[in-house]
């Protein structure tokens, strides 16, 4: 395989606290706190976690939104977390995104056209008016919207439709990489479907590499190849698709997988309920940070944070168990996760 | 047609089935007709348009004050002093026989322009500063710091100590109360731009690789020309009445030009006898004032609810 | 006679540009302990019918017609006073919103002691103490020391928690709950269905659960109501429901969720599409609601809005050509 279009090299960002009189840092955010993976050509990675965990800042530090605390965002060979925003400027059209919020991810004074027309305009992707019109027109079409549309503005449209305008005006860059920051979770079931089909279509269409960002499992298991969990600002599995829904390697990814409601009643399955909530980000616990809702947690846990490692072709987790023995092991061998009946 | 359906659907496919229609269902409320036009725009928005159409008298007031049974209200007239409401003067006539409905009229000219214009030249100062805090760290802190300093002086104090600096003109009295204004506007645009900057469209635009003075120009600009206005209005309002006060206690329009500020500090000393000459002027201010603040009101809730929250 | 009967209400709003026609005729009954689920998706009407049922629809603009019998008694008929000793006593409700539905300044302990000295008439000590066996009910830890804290002081899922305490402090019959776990994380998802469940069975309260997802209604509800755009088009017991469906729409929603594990059995399909928007409730719509976005509709559909009938025993379908248990030979 060629070199991956992205890479993700231990990267950290720390949100400064301000407190006090004179407005002065009293403390961190450690949202993301040391994130490394890649993501090849055409590949949909999926980042999964809870609210907090730190998946969408991410994302935003992907696409430069803010500068990084640490470490290294390399695209197709150039490392852009540190460039120069003129320089950096060209390469933006190459990592794409859509947010979550149908509503304010469009600005609401722009028609649907200048929409779409500014990132080929920035870019300088067409030239002349006649050219900008028709690539205009082809993005509505690749989004399944009227063409005539495009000088409606944006509160006409329902939310599906305005998530589909969203992804247009992502594709007008003819981007390498799409970012979808938990880009179907605000929508219905139904329209779900719909703008799940339009990316998967999308994606095969175009050869778009994806980093696909959200809550749902059940919907990143039907999109993705790889999946990303995180954890309190940590990768805690990396693995193909298939691995980690079959044999969770993670003690929090195995909780995650049994917590999902399946739309199958009386589906008898093994069901491991975490205890508390997670912990504040301020202050992440010493020792693995998953220790205090682990319900294998030993004493090693506590004081040792564990790594993220190979275990097997592709499959990284961060877990000490794997260092016990076979029998000590909860999570050793596969064992059909927690989702096939138990 | 129906038996077109396959049996995985689990639809039957007779080809039409015994017809059970649902009962209809009854109007729980009387059909409501639609609204357009002008009809439409008064039912959806009632302060708007109560607070439009007054001010639009105003307005048409101050403008046609030569042609609307005036005389001139200048004119000295010693003979005539303190009359009481007439049919030759309507309002009647002040201490040094000056006819007050004239006054009274012409005195809107003063209001409404120092109203209108201070509020445009705060609100363009106020964006300007507003716009350059929340984008250049470095000059927030600054700014913000100059602008609390103006904020803890009283606008009205503010106001008479810079008239106290120069000399009584309407321009001056424009000048000293948009100076007391533009701290109110600019905290406001730099809320607005702040939380318009996380906006994920903002945060598309820059992925998109739009330059910044684009990003300010295109994308927050227009998004805060919404609550700008709504704000505007309540400064016009205010200004009107700071105007009103200025000239009250002799330090604003120059006695010279009628103004309702003015007439009713002239007035002051007869008030126990002859009210009228006080009456008529803040009967007219308050109209005006009350005009203005529920077009204000109107706008706020006719503009994006959301954004009227943040007023 | 069942514990709360619904028939044909109808909740109407008046706006500028027509009357909205959220909820247009729905009629199902919920008996003593049973769990029934309300699904449908935004703007089908499911929130109004819940807050129909405790007359929290301002009037105007709002209208409610029809009848709400809890307990035989018609609650559209009762007064103002009659009404508020009713909320929060036999029915009570929980939100979606943990943080927005506690109020800020007051503790916990006094939020859960409120509703029982208002309506049981206990004094500030016995309602304390109550409030204390609330929170160990619901399984909040350490419930002496977190009685005396401000919501501020919890996490999402204990607050959920407390208003589910609140909602349950006075022994109500009947609980509403408006989408209790829309608005947490899935681990925490899993804690509040769990303690669901569990109090279900201690303490036997019927509860409507109105939600939109569907895996949500699999693990919790005993029977179903479907609704679109403002009607009920399906209802059945759970397990029928989700094995077979008979309503167009209720075979789009289910569908159209990826189920989780499908990669692993080999099961992966694309994902079923429903076309187009709901309609516009400012209209009347003459026949099918669901005509406009089903693939099978037909002229009848459009022309004439089909009856519920009963397709199964139990299973009812507002569908002039789903079948009919028996008809699926032909």
């Amino acid at each position: 395989m060629s070199r991956p279009i992205l890479e993700v090299k231990d990267l950290k960002k720390h949100f400064p606290i301000h407190g006090g009189f004179f407005g002065g840092v009293t403390g961190h955010v450690y949202a993301v706190d040391g994130v490394s993976f890649d993501i090849a050509r055409g590949e949909t990675l999926s980042l999964v976690g809870e609210s907090g965990c730190g998946k969408s800042t991410v994302g935003k530090a992907i696409l430069r939104l803010f500068p990084i605390t640490a470490g290294q965002v390399v695209l197709d060979g150039t490392r852009i977390d540190d460039m120069p925003a003129g320089r950096l400027r060209p390469l933006r059209r190459r990592i794409q995104v859509v947010f979550q919020d149908p509503f304010s991810s469009l600005n609401p004074r722009m028609r649907v056209r200048d929409i779409l027309a500014e990132p080929i305009r920035n870019f300088g992707l067409a030239k002349g008016k006649d050219e900008m019109e028709e690539r205009v027109a082809a993005l509505m079409d690749k989004v399944r919207l009227p063409r005539d549309a495009v000088g409606r503005w944006p509160h006409e449209f329902s939310g599906g439709q305005r998530q589909r305008i969203g992804i247009a005006r992502a594709l007008a860059a003819e981007p390498d990489i799409i970012i979808c920051d938990e880009a179907v979770s605000a929508l219905d079931v139904s329209v779900k479907a719909q703008i799940v089909n339009l990316l998967q279509d999308l994606q095969k269409e175009l050869g778009l590499a994806m980093l696909f960002i959200s809550h749902d499992l059940a919907i990143v298991e039907h999109m993705t190849h790889r999946v990303a969990v995180m954890y309190l600002g940590k990768i805690v599995e990396v693995a193909p698709k298939r691995e980690l829904f079959a044999a969770p390697k993670h003690p929090y990814t195995e909780a995650l997988l049994s917590a999902v409601p399946v739309p199958e009643p009386g589906a008898q399955r093994q069901r491991i309920i975490l205890k508390g909530d997670v912990p504040s980000p301020i202050n992440p616990p010493k020792g693995c940070r998953f220790h205090t809702r682990c319900p294998y947690a030993f004493d090693r846990c506590r004081v040792e944070e564990p790594p993220l490692r190979p275990l097997e072709a592709g499959h990284l987790a961060a877990c000490h168990l794997h260092d016990r023995p076979a029998a000590e092991n909860p999570l050793a061998g596969a064992r059909g996760g927690a989702l096939l009946p138990a | 047609m129906a038996s077109a359906h396959t049996a995985p659907l689990g639809l039957a496919a007779e080809s039409r089935p015994p017809v059970a229609a649902a009962p209809p269902m009854p109007d729980v409320l009387p059909p409501v007709k639609p609204r357009r036009g002008l009809v439409g725009f008064v039912y959806r928005h009632p302060t708007m348009a109560i607070g439009g159409f007054l001010l639009l008298v105003m307005i048409f007031i101050a403008v046609f004050a030569p042609l609307l049974w005036t005389v001139d209200p200048t004119a000295l007239a010693p003979a005539r002093r303190t009359r009481e409401p007439s049919l030759e003067h309507w309002f009647g006539t002040d201490m040094l026989g000056r006819d007050v409905y004239s006054r009274v009229m012409y005195g809107a000219r003063v209001s409404l322009i120092v109203g209108f214009a201070v509020a445009i030249l705060s609100s363009v100062i106020g964006l300007a500063i507003g716009l350059v805090s929340g984008f250049i760290r470095v000059a927030d802190g600054i700014i913000m710091r100059i602008m609390d300093g103006l904020m803890s002086i009283p606008p009205i104090l503010l106001a008479i100590a810079l008239m106290a600096l120069t000399r009584g003109s309407v321009q001056n009295v424009i000048i000293a109360i948009t100076i007391a204004e533009i701290p109110r506007v600019s905290r406001l645009v730099r809320g607005v731009v702040l939380s318009l900057r996380e906006q994920p469209y903002v945060e598309a635009a820059v992925a998109a690789g739009t330059r910044t003075p684009m990003i300010i120009l295109r994308h927050i600009l227009p998004n805060t020309l919404a609550p700008i206005t709504v704000q505007a209005t309540y400064i016009c309002a205010s200004a009107m009445i700071v105007e009103a006060i200025l000239s009250f206690i002799g330090a604003g329009t120059p006695p010279i030009i009628p103004s309702w500020g003015n007439i009713m500090a002239e007035g002051r000393a007869l008030w126990q006898v002859k009210p009228y000459i006080v009456f008529f002027p803040a009967l007219f201010l308050s109209i005006t004032v009350l005009a203005v603040n529920l077009l204000g009101d109107g706008l706020r809730d006719a503009l994006d609810p959301r954004m009227a929250k943040r007023l | 006679m069942a514990l709360l009967e619904i028939e044909n209400l109808q909740t109407h709003f008046r706006t500028p540009d027509g009357v909205n026609r959220a909820v247009d005729g729905v009629s199902f009954n919920v008996e003593a302990g049973e769990t029934l689920a309300v699904v449908g998706e935004s703007g089908c009407g499911k929130s109004v019918t819940a807050m129909s049922i405790l007359r929290l629809i301002p009037e105007p603009p709002g209208r409610i017609a029809g009848a709400i019998r809890f307990q035989g008694r018609n609650l559209l008929e009762l007064s103002d006073r009659e009404m508020r000793d009713i909320r929060g006593n036999e029915i009570s409700m929980i939100f979606q919103e943990p943080m927005t539905s506690l109020n800020p300044v007051l503790t916990v302990g006094r939020q859960i002691g409120e509703t029982l000295r208002l309506h049981q008439g206990l004094n500030r000590q016995q309602a304390e103490a109550r409030a204390v066996e609330m929170l160990q009910l619901v399984g909040i830890p350490e419930p002496q020391r977190r009685v005396r804290e401000y919501p501020h002081q919890l996490s999402g899922g204990m607050r959920q928690r407390v208003m589910i305490a609140i909602a349950l402090a006075c022994n109500p019959k009947l609980l509403i709950a408006d989408e209790p776990t829309t608005a947490l994380d899935v681990t925490i998802q899993a804690q509040i269905l769990d303690l669901m469940r569990d109090l279900k069975r201690r303490v036997g309260a019927a509860i409507v659960l109105i939600t939109h997802d569907l895996g949500v209604v699999a693990e919790v509800a005993e029977r179903v109501v479907v609704m679109y755009a403002g009607r009920k088009v399906e209802e059945a017991q759970v397990g029928p429901l989700f094995r077979t469906p008979r309503h167009p729409y209720t075979q789009g929603l289910l569908g159209s969720v990826p189920k989780l594990g499908s990669s692993l059995t080999g099961t992966e399909t694309r994902l079923a599409e429903i076309p187009g928007l709901v309609p516009s409730l400012k209209q009347k719509i003459p026949g099918c609601v669901f005509a406009s976005r089903c693939p099978h509709a037909t002229d009848l559909c459009r022309e004439v809005a089909p009856a519920l009938e009963e397709k199964a025993p139990g299973h009812v379908a507002a569908c002039h050509y789903a079948a009919r248990e028996g008809a699926m030979a032909a």
